[in-house]
Formats: C-alpha cells, structure tokens, sequence
C-alpha cells in the first residue's frame, strides 16, 4: 500500500469512528426522550432543538469534571479499565456491513473477532470493578463476569446456527445468504442471541453488575469524569453493536424491496434499539438466580438443541 | 417441578411479558405529567407553606407583638428578632429577620403565632446565589396586605390599656380575679 492508500485507509477508519461517536451520543439522548415518552414525561427538551444539544452538554460537563483517582485504588488497571469498553465495542464495527459495498473489513473470521471482542469487553468491566477497590465496584464486577461467562456460551452457539446456514464466517457473505431473513430458520437462534445480546450489554432487564438499586452503581460506582463518559460511551456503543449484528445477523442486514440497502439496515438497527429502550422501561431487574437459571438451564439446552436442529438440517437439506 | 408445571410458568412469563410490554406501549399516547415549568407554572394551593410573610392588621399597623412564640417554636432557629415598646404600650419587633438558607418550611411558626402576623405564602422562588441574600430582613418580610385573614384585628379581641386606668376601671370592664383570695 502507498502512502495515499493509507491516507484514505484511516481517514475512512476515522470518519466512522466519528460516526459512531455521533450515534453515540444520538442514543443517549434518543434513549432519554424514548424512556420519557413511555414514562408520561418530556425528557430533555431544554438545550437546543427538541434538547438535541442535550448530549454536548452532558460531555462537556463530564469532561470539565475534576480528574480523580481514589487513593485506595489500583490506580493503573482503574484508569485503563474504562478505555477497553468502548474500545472493544467500536473495534467489532470494523466487520459490520452496513449496505452491499460499504464496510470497512471482510474477515472471513468476523464472527470469531465478534465473540474474541465481546470476551474481551468483560475485562474492562471486571478490572473496573476490581481495581476501585471498594465493595459495591467488587460486587459488580464479579456479577458482571459471571453473567457474561454465562450468556456468551448460548450466544455462540445461536450464532453457529447461522454459520450453518450461510456457511461462513463472514459477515457479508452471511448476509448476502439472506435472500429470505434467517429469523424465518432460526426463530430459536433470533431469541437467544436477543437475549444474550441484552445480557452482554449490561442492559435492563440485565443489569445486574450495576444494579442501582442494591450496588450504588456496581462497578462503576467509584467512577467520575471522562472515565465514566468512557464506560457511558462503551455501554451505548454496545447496544448499537447488538442491534446492528441482529440486524445483520437475523433480519438480513441491507436486503429489502424498493429502498437502498443502508436504508434498510439502518431501519432494522433503529427499531432493535427501540425495543431495547422499550425493555428497558417495562421489565423489572432479574434476579440474581434466576438470571443464572435461565442462563444455563434454559438458553443453553436451547442453543444446543437449536444448533443440533440446524446442523440435522443442513446434512440431509442443504448437502444433499 | 413436573411437566405440565413448567409449561404453565413459561406460559404465564410469556403472557406476563407481553402484558408488561403492551401496558407500557400505550402509555406512549396518555397526557403528559411534566409541566415545562418555568414556561407554564401550576397555580399552588392557598395553604401552601412558601416564602414566610410579616403582615398588617385592617388598620394598617403591624400584626406582631414581638411575643417570641415563632422563634421559640422554630426547629431549625432561622427567625431572630427584637421587641420595643412605643408610647402606648403596644410592643412590636424592631428587628426581625427569617434566614432562609436554614428556614425548612414547616409552618410552626404561623401556628404558634396569637396575632397571626406571620404566614407562610405560596411562593417558592426565591433562589439567590449566595447564602448572605437568603437572610430576610424586616423590610423584606413585613407587606402592607393582610394575608390569609382579611379584617383581624389583635386588639380587637384582647382590648388595649388606656393610660391613667388600671385593669377593671374602665366601662363595662369586670374587675380581675384576685387569685389569692378568691375563695367561695
């Protein structure tokens, strides 16, 4: 590569990060105006149109914060910790293909990248935790270890469904097997990657590791300034990653009839995040041993009778 | 847990889930709680405990005595004051201030007061930026209406002495009870 193949290699690499960052910040406030609209309230309306300006605000005030470390606190792992949440979560849009000639990298591993990030993603919650010293960051940090231990086995799984249908890792070449949605195949899979993806994301009704109402904050209870605007960022990110991977994943990503395909993969994405912003608002928190339960005792036989279903399938249909 | 139980409870979770969600989903249409406060402001109830009030009597004077019950009774002891006697005996605060930045609003004052001089109004706006303006002084706190009881009048009820005359001389006036020898 040249030195303006490169150029237009990260300036690309930028302006998505860039975009990111901006959906970001949509979500957030989009979150807020959702929640409210459900809730019988108005949610931010105040700064600029419609409150719009609402996320600039919240930033810069994150950011003017005062910079502190708590004396007890590792104070190394405490402040890369909160980095390597956004930074897993935005590293696995390098796969995502958002229309049939726009993405940035087609791995024929990007499922496994996908899974290797989400693992990797726990890290940056636990060593949180972990390195504030402190006990309701610990109580989180392990719950979100255990949770995310947890859901990720059946999560894997559903996916495998998927790879033996399409018959790859790829992510484009998994959604350009998508003359029909794989949701119609694998309703099962749809389900248990829905929730898992949930789970994975720390949202309600899983967020157990920062659980308000028993952990303070869990595991970022000790967190202030910039470096909970990272974990703010890492969480939002990863609903959008969620979303997105459904889209692709189950809902055939760019295909659909009359409109351009971006147009179509940014529907799917947008009403998945609506749902998420929906569950939020309606569930209760589960608790702790029921979320183990359901975890093991019933997505995980169901990822593996799915996956036995599928893989039955595709010896006698598709091979034959 | 048998079977038929199991399917039972995910039966009853599924429906509950969609109830949950539907419920949730039509609040999307219903009215609005929030009130966008400064632009609309609610009309608060009359007996409302807001910004405390010094008032006048239907003659103009001054309702309070300077009888200490409201300072005494505070919790908190945000009011201060001073009595002082003018000519005629009638006694009246010569300072008073209420500081606010401490004041909790509950409204005992209004009750202990016998002349109902002090009352709490309905208003809450009173932000200031520091703590020092949040201290109310006489001028700031004694307003020339009645309040929340138009046409009482003190001494209406409770007489005044007239100079020259001990108590139970005037006309149609009955003596005190000597309650050392009010034996029957």
């Amino acid at each position: 590569m040249n030195f303006t193949q490169w150029l237009l290699a990260f300036s690309g690499l930028g302006l998505v990060l860039l975009g990111l960052l901006f959906i970001a910040a949509l979500m957030v406030y989009g979150e807020r105006r959702i929640l409210a609209l459900l809730q019988d309230r108005l949610g931010p309306n105040r700064a600029g149109p419609f409150g719009l300006l609402q996320p600039v605000a919240d930033f810069l005030k994150l950011l003017t914060k005062e910079h502190f470390v708590p004396p007890f606190a590792d104070r190394n792992i405490y402040i890369i910790a909160p980095i390597i949440v956004p930074f897993t979560a935005l590293l696995s849009f390098v796969v995502v293909p958002v229309s049939d000639d726009w993405w940035l990298a087609d791995l024929n591993i990007a499922l496994l990248f996908i899974l290797a990030l989400s693992s990797l993603r726990v890290y940056g919650i636990m060593l949180g935790g972990w390195a504030s010293n402190s006990k309701y960051p610990l109580f989180g940090g392990l719950r979100s270890a255990a949770q995310m231990i947890s859901y990720e086995l059946p999560m894997s799984l559903a996916l495998m469904g998927v790879v033996i249908l399409s018959g790859s890792f790829s992510l484009v070449d998994i959604v350009a097997a998508q003359e029909l949605p794989f949701i119609i195949f694998q309703p099962i899979g749809f389900m248990i990657f829905l929730v898992c993806g949930i789970a994975e994301t720390n949202r309600l009704p899983f967020d157990l590791p920062e659980a308000e109402n028993e952990l303070a904050s869990g595991y970022n209870t000790e967190y202030g300034d910039i470096k909970f605007a990272f974990y703010y960022l890492g969480e939002y990110i990863g609903v959008l990653l969620i979303a997105a991977l459904i889209a692709v994943l189950f809902l055939g990503g760019w295909h659909g009839p009359w409109l351009p395909g971006v147009f179509w993969f940014m529907l799917k994405t947008l009403v998945l995040i609506f749902l998420f912003f929906w569950l939020r608002t309606s569930l209760p928190r589960l608790r702790y041993d029921q979320l183990m339960n359901s975890g093991w005792k019933l997505l995980l036989p169901a990822a593996l009778i799915n996956l036995l279903g599928t893989a039955l399938l595709g010896l006698f249909w598709m091979e034959g | 847990m048998n079977k038929k139980q199991t399917n039972n409870y995910t039966l009853a979770l599924i429906k509950g889930l969609g109830r949950s969600l539907w419920a949730v989903l039509r609040h999307a249409f219903v009215k609005r709680e929030t009130v966008s406060y400064p632009d609309i402001k609610r009309t608060l109830p009359s007996r409302w405990r807001g910004r405390i009030v010094l008032t006048r009597d239907p003659d103009g004077e001054e309702r309070c005595v300077a009888c200490y019950l409201c300072s005494a009774v505070c919790p908190v002891d945000c009011i201060h004051l001073q009595a002082r006697q003018n000519g005629d005996g009638r006694r009246y605060p010569e300072t008073f201030s209420i500081d606010f930045s401490r004041c909790i609003f509950c409204g005992f004052c209004e009750e202990a007061c016998p002349t109902l001089a002090i009352q709490l109004t309905p208003d809450f706006e009173m932000c200031e930026r520091h703590h020092e303006s949040l201290v109310y002084e006489k001028n700031q706190l004694l307003i020339d209406g009645q309040g929340k009881h138009p046409g009482y009048n003190f001494y209406r009820h409770a007489g005044v002495a007239i100079p020259g005359k001990a108590i139970g001389e005037a006309e149609g006036d009955t003596p005190p009870v000597d309650r050392d020898n009010n034996l029957p």
